[in-house]
């Protein structure tokens, strides 16, 4: 029998299978950032044990760091702490560092990515569950969490359990409004959050293989969020593109080989997946959530749910105690759904093309009274591009703060948090209670409608806009 | 890492579903370098409110978590775990635990037990009718008991078989893979030219 791309990509790393026992996987690339790597260093240090292949491991800092002055002394002392320890690690350890300030700095997920490092076929963890980002190059790449990044740094492996195989297949072609992260807000909705357990989820058909590099990452990037292990879209001409004469990607012979390879890279023709969903990309539609899980999400051109139409106990539950936190009443059409605060940024959508998306909406526009726009690049390297292409002119002159990469108000580690009982609207992947910032509201958006809803100050996409004359989405 | 053969405790009854890591324990917790320190952390926005289960006087000392499904998803963050189990939990009982939250909890020797959604909630009115009601969590046998009589719960639950040895002796993951370093090394040999390496030489 045939066999699914997640499974080829495993049984290439298998070290070694024991009756009974998990496989060992050999892992090919290990991200660290300062968060969930001191304690495993400390294990290490312990244990006088060493990190085996500092040739296959990368640091950055990204989740504490601030986005502005940040060439002052960080006023927070546990967060220098813990980048001042994140530096001494490496140091120690012989472990390569791009901290903040350093060019190669940014988002760990926007990081791998662009320097080439992250390739088909490869395997890759870090001890943040968006590692499932890398996924869009045919990678298994996977969250861990501390006590195997001390497990991977000491031997490179990994004991893994094996996983069931998901396809969701996205078919036919998209609307011309619809985005990357429309379609994954979708697919968790239609699925939940804990829909794609024990799964690793591949996205397949002719919707999903139109897109750019930087939208699969997207779509890879929230497969947590539907609570899968991992998600992965098959390496195709796209894929090769892309890595082309990146810092890391292979040279000469070695690309040769390399992509001839990575053309194995495709599920078998008579490979059998566990579960199989099919969405048509022709129903889809602009989607935000209106709930405090992933999973509670909507067209926006929908209205707030009412808790008693959900027939599971649990899930009307949840609606409930959602609708409280969130200050929402049933029935409130989305659109009508004004903020206070517009985040663009993040692993999900922070890369180049969501700059380029966001700022196409905003050009010649004027973020409204009362709302605050930020806007983090993903990595320094993305926002020198934008900087290259006028985006944080265009970003600047219609309102909005231009700030340093990282992950910022994503997760709100930094200083950059909502107050009790604001709301926002986010290109983020999460919107659980508090996430942002104590008593936070967040909707989770994307970069166009995050654009459109600054402009208006009640959510909305670029459609809104009286005078909708906005250019076609790039990548989408 | 501590065994786990069997623990018999007094319950928290969670009346919630998608209790994401984010809630077990928020970001800006994150910050610290160790591995204690984090119960006061647990679940730190619901603990201000006062009617709050795990701050009712009769549920303190309590070890034993009965939660709904999805318990434990969004962010890798093992500080969820450290976090339960500095506050004292020795198990959590859910109808369903995200991936990475699972395998975190089992690698510090908290055990996750799922049990269907009937006996969760079979358990949870026995411990709110109860506060006293102990709950044993058997990992030699295998299953969960609570209560006498009519409403005596008693449910099987499944482990695989490798993570329950590695529970019940308290073995550490990177010594039992060192003993494999010879294939390791043999693997290693075998890879491709073409795989990236983040330095150079």
């Amino acid at each position: 029998m045939g066999r699914t791309l997640a499974e080829k990509v495993w049984d290439d790393h298998v070290v070694r299978h024991a009756e009974g026992e998990p496989d060992l996987l050999y892992i090919d690339l290990h991200l660290l950032h300062e968060v969930t790597s001191p304690q495993a260093f400390d294990g290490l240090r312990k244990s006088g044990r060493t990190v085996r292949r500092t040739d296959l491991t990368i640091a950055t800092e990204d989740h504490n760091t601030p986005t502005i002055d940040i060439d002052k002394p960080i006023a927070d002392p546990v967060s220098r702490t813990q980048l001042e320890t994140l530096r001494k690690n490496c140091a120690d350890f012989g472990v390569r560092l791009h901290p903040l300030g350093d060019t190669e700095q940014g988002v760990v997920h926007v990081v791998g990515p662009q320097l080439g490092l992250t390739q088909p076929g490869m395997t890759v963890v870090c001890g943040d569950s968006h590692t499932s980002t890398h996924g869009a190059f045919g990678a298994l790449a996977f969250g861990i969490g501390t006590s195997q990044v001390e497990h991977v740094l000491a031997t490179q492996t990994l004991p893994m359990a094996p996983f069931r195989t998901m396809a969701i297949t996205v078919r036919g072609e998209l609307p011309a409004d619809v985005t990357a992260k429309d379609i994954i807000l979708a697919i968790i909705a239609r699925i939940g959050t804990g829909g794609g357990q024990g799964y690793v989820i591949e996205y397949r058909g002719e919707a999903i293989e139109k897109l750019s590099m930087e939208a699969r990452m997207t779509i890879c990037n929230m497969s947590i969020e539907a609570g899968a292990r991992a998600g992965m879209i098959a390496p195709d001409e796209t894929t090769f593109a892309y890595l082309k004469d990146r810092p890391h990607a292979p040279q000469g012979a070695d690309w040769d080989a390399a992509v001839a390879y990575w053309k194995t890279l495709r599920t078998d023709e008579d490979a059998v997946f566990d579960h199989e969903v099919v969405l048509d990309a022709a129903e889809l539609a602009p989607f935000v959530t209106w709930g405090t899980n992933p999973g509670q999400g909507a067209p926006l051109s929908a209205a707030v749910p009412d808790p008693a139409s959900f027939e599971d106990p649990s899930a009307r539950l949840a609606a409930e105690k959602a609708l409280e936190y969130m200050g929402l009443s049933a029935g409130t059409p989305l659109r009508q759904i004004a903020v206070d605060t517009v985040f663009v940024g993040s692993c999900t959508n922070g890369r180049i093309e969501d700059l380029r998306n966001a700022a196409a909406v905003l050009r010649g526009r004027r973020v409204a009274d009362g709302v605050r726009m930020l806007v983090v690049p993903g990595s320094v390297r993305v926002a020198l591009q934008a900087v290259d292409e006028g985006l944080d002119t265009v970003f600047k002159e219609a309102g909005a703060e231009w700030r340093h990469a990282g992950c910022s108000m994503c997760l709100g580690m930094n200083p950059d948090q909502l107050k009790p009982g604001e709301r926002s609207a986010s290109t983020s992947n999460r919107n659980f209670e508090g996430r942002q910032g104590k008593g936070g509201r967040t909707h989770l958006v994307s970069p166009q409608v995050a654009a459109a809803t600054a402009v208006l100050g009640h959510l909305a996409s670029p459609a809104d806009l009286s005078d909708a004359a906005v250019a076609t989405p790039a990548g989408v | 890492m501590e065994a786990f053969t069997t623990h018999t405790g007094r319950a928290v009854p969670l009346r919630r579903s998608n209790v994401d890591t984010d809630q077990i324990i928020p970001a800006h917790w994150l910050k610290k370098v160790t591995r204690d320190g984090f119960e006061d952390g647990l679940f730190e926005a619901w603990r201000k409110d006062p009617e709050f289960v795990l701050n009712r006087p009769e549920r303190q000392g309590a070890t034993v978590l009965v939660a709904g499904p999805d318990f434990g998803t969004g962010s890798s963050r093992e500080h969820a775990v450290w976090a339960l189990q500095n506050y004292g939990f020795k198990a959590v009982i859910s109808s369903r635990f995200a991936d990475i939250f699972r395998g975190n909890s089992l690698k510090n020797g908290l055990l996750t037990v799922v049990l269907p959604q009937p006996v969760v909630d079979g358990l949870w009115a026995l411990t709110e009718a109860d506060a006293e009601l102990a709950v044993t969590v058997d990992l030699v046998a295998r299953k969960v008991t609570a209560g006498q009589g009519e409403r005596r719960v008693e449910a099987p639950f499944e482990l695989d078989e490798n993570a329950r040895w590695r529970l019940l002796e308290g073995l550490d993951d990177i010594s039992l893979t060192l003993r494999h370093e010879d294939d390791i090394a043999a693997y290693e040999g075998g890879r491709p030219a073409f795989k990236p390496r983040t330095l150079a030489g």
